[in-house]
């Protein structure tokens, strides 16, 4: 028989809020972590803000041993230890050293590049020709799994311990992957999320693209703006987010307390074709995703209460709720709820599904609906798809069911997931 | 440069990658640097680079195979500075 997935622990390393509390308290109050960066505006980048999350060294120190700290230059695995850590603890895990590995215990911790200051940091001293000046840790630090290997060492994880990466999807996959495998008994405990480098060498890709804001440099707070008419391309950000799932069975067993039940979900690619690119998504696939997920789930279309979209504040904002429309079969006053995360943290790229999948839970778990931030001039081909008071401006207490979540990605890549209230 | 000003030079860099304080504090020209300090052997090739750092010198790959213990490495170290000319 099938297990039932539940969500015991949070953490997050995000712009706007690091860790569970000062999080809660900034999505509840629509607070921004987009700043004016000048390291941006010397490189002579176009968008010269971001979101990059503010770490004290308190924190950092109190993750990593001092010799694991020299030389260590990777930002993305600094962030994933930190939210990894904080939903271990949050969960009421113990972090113990035994002796034996915990089998019953793995992580999926997605990323989409590693330890890329770090790497920058080898090539120079590899093509100054000193290769042996890197010492022992280049590797660590610039493998894609860097993350979660370092996790599973900290944790002691004995079972799958792997990274994921689909891009933007990264984050939203690594839960479903993490579900499958406790849904399926091969783990009861796993460690689900994902994390992103941050900084120049990880954004310029995207400045270059002409993907990214350069009209709000002056205005860094209201720079990013999912479903807003003068949304004119996203905001580049960073951080983590981490969920710890685990079976119905072992967090009764502990008396952990339980968030959120994660009722499954789907994951597609559009294989580029149709509307389909690298850079596009194909919008049937899109549509085949989500409403495959509520298949997979047994859901009706008309039991979702609230959306959490991946809106990240470009013209493909209103492709996407056409998509959710046909989708759901619904639309008007008759479409859920709906917010964007992106608007107070900016596009935390390969760690954006993951944290808000973090916010996503934590409004279930409360019963809130946070502000869409910087959509008071909504775009008009939204409004004419959606009822206007679907798309909630300010903070308001709201009982949710059913949420569904999804993160799309370059590679034509889509994931959704059904969150559920837990009902014991 | 005499052993002891050599050893408690040694003594600094090791402190950083060692596992076990106590063999720190008894540190003499007997301490393995696996067995006694548990360092982690990956981090091996980091007490080499350190030492070079700290001593101005460059040590090559066999020596450096060679430096597992206290008394290979001031041996090692005390070769290389008398090469230098700089004893």
């Amino acid at each position: 028989m099938a297990n039932r997935v539940v969500v015991t622990g949070l953490g997050i390393v995000a712009p706007n809020g690091v860790g569970i509390p000062m999080f809660i308290e900034a999505i509840k109050n629509g607070r921004s972590g987009i700043k004016y960066h000048s390291q941006l505006q010397d490189l002579q980048f176009s968008c010269q803000i971001a979101g990059r999350p503010e770490l004290s060294t308190e924190l950092i120190s109190s993750c990593f041993t001092e010799l694991e700290l020299r030389n260590f230059n990777s930002e993305g695995i600094l962030y994933g230890i930190i939210a990894g850590i904080e939903a271990w603890k949050n969960a009421g895990l113990s972090l113990e050293r035994e002796e034996d590995p915990d089998w019953d215990s793995g992580t999926i911790f997605g990323a989409g590049t590693s330890g890329i200051e770090k790497f920058r940091e080898a090539i120079y001293k590899i093509d100054e020709k000193q290769v042996r000046k890197l010492g022992s840790n280049a590797v660590m630090q610039t493998m894609a799994s860097g993350v979660s290997a370092y996790l599973g060492g900290k944790l002691g994880l004995g079972n799958q311990v792997s990274t994921n990466s689909s891009a933007c999807t990264t984050g939203a996959e690594s839960v479903l992957i993490a579900f499958e495998r406790i849904q399926s008994g091969k783990a009861k405990r796993m460690l689900a999320g994902s994390t992103s480098d941050g900084g120049p060498y990880i954004w310029a890709g995207f400045d270059a693209m002409k993907v990214c804001t350069y009209k709000h440099n002056e205005t860094p707070e209201r720079g990013s703006r999912p479903m807003s008419l003068s949304a004119s391309g996203f905001v580049p950000a960073c951080g983590a987010g981490a969920l710890l799932l685990e079976s119905l069975d072992s967090a009764v067993e502990r008396g952990a307390v339980i968030y959120a039940e994660v009722l499954g979900g789907h994951i597609n690619s559009g294989g580029q074709r149709g509307t389909g690119t690298m850079t596009a998504p194909n919008s049937k696939a899109v549509q085949n995703c989500i409403s495959s997920a509520l298949k997979n789930t047994g859901l009706h279309a008309d039991q979702i209460d609230v959306i959490n979209g991946h809106l990240t504040a470009t013209i493909m904002d209103s492709t996407e709720i056409r998509n959710w429309c046909t989708a759901l079969g619904r639309s008007g006053e008759h479409f859920p709820y709906i917010n964007a995360l992106k608007g107070m943290t900016g596009h935390g790229l390969s760690a954006s599904g993951s944290m808000e999948c973090v916010a996503s839970v934590l409004q279930i778990a409360e019963g809130f609906l946070f502000p869409n931030i910087n959509c008071e001039d909504l775009h008009p081909d939204i409004a004419a798809q959606i009822d206007p008071q679907k798309i909630p401006l300010h903070y308001h207490p709201h009982p949710i069911e059913y949420l569904a979540k999804a993160s799309f990605g370059f590679g034509d890549v889509n994931a959704c997931i059904i969150f559920k209230k837990y009902r014991s | 440069m005499n052993k002891e000003e050599l050893l408690s030079r040694l003594k600094v860099i090791v402190s950083n990658y060692t596992q076990n304080k106590e063999a720190l504090d008894s540190i003499n020209e007997d301490t393995d640097f696996l067995k006694d300090l548990k360092i982690n052997s990956a981090n091996l090739v980091d007490v080499v680079l350190d030492v070079e750092e700290e001593f101005g010198i460059e040590i090559d790959n066999l020596s450096m195979e060679k430096m597992l213990s206290v008394r290979a490495a001031i041996e090692i170290i005390e070769n290389k500075l008398h090469e230098a000319g700089r004893e």
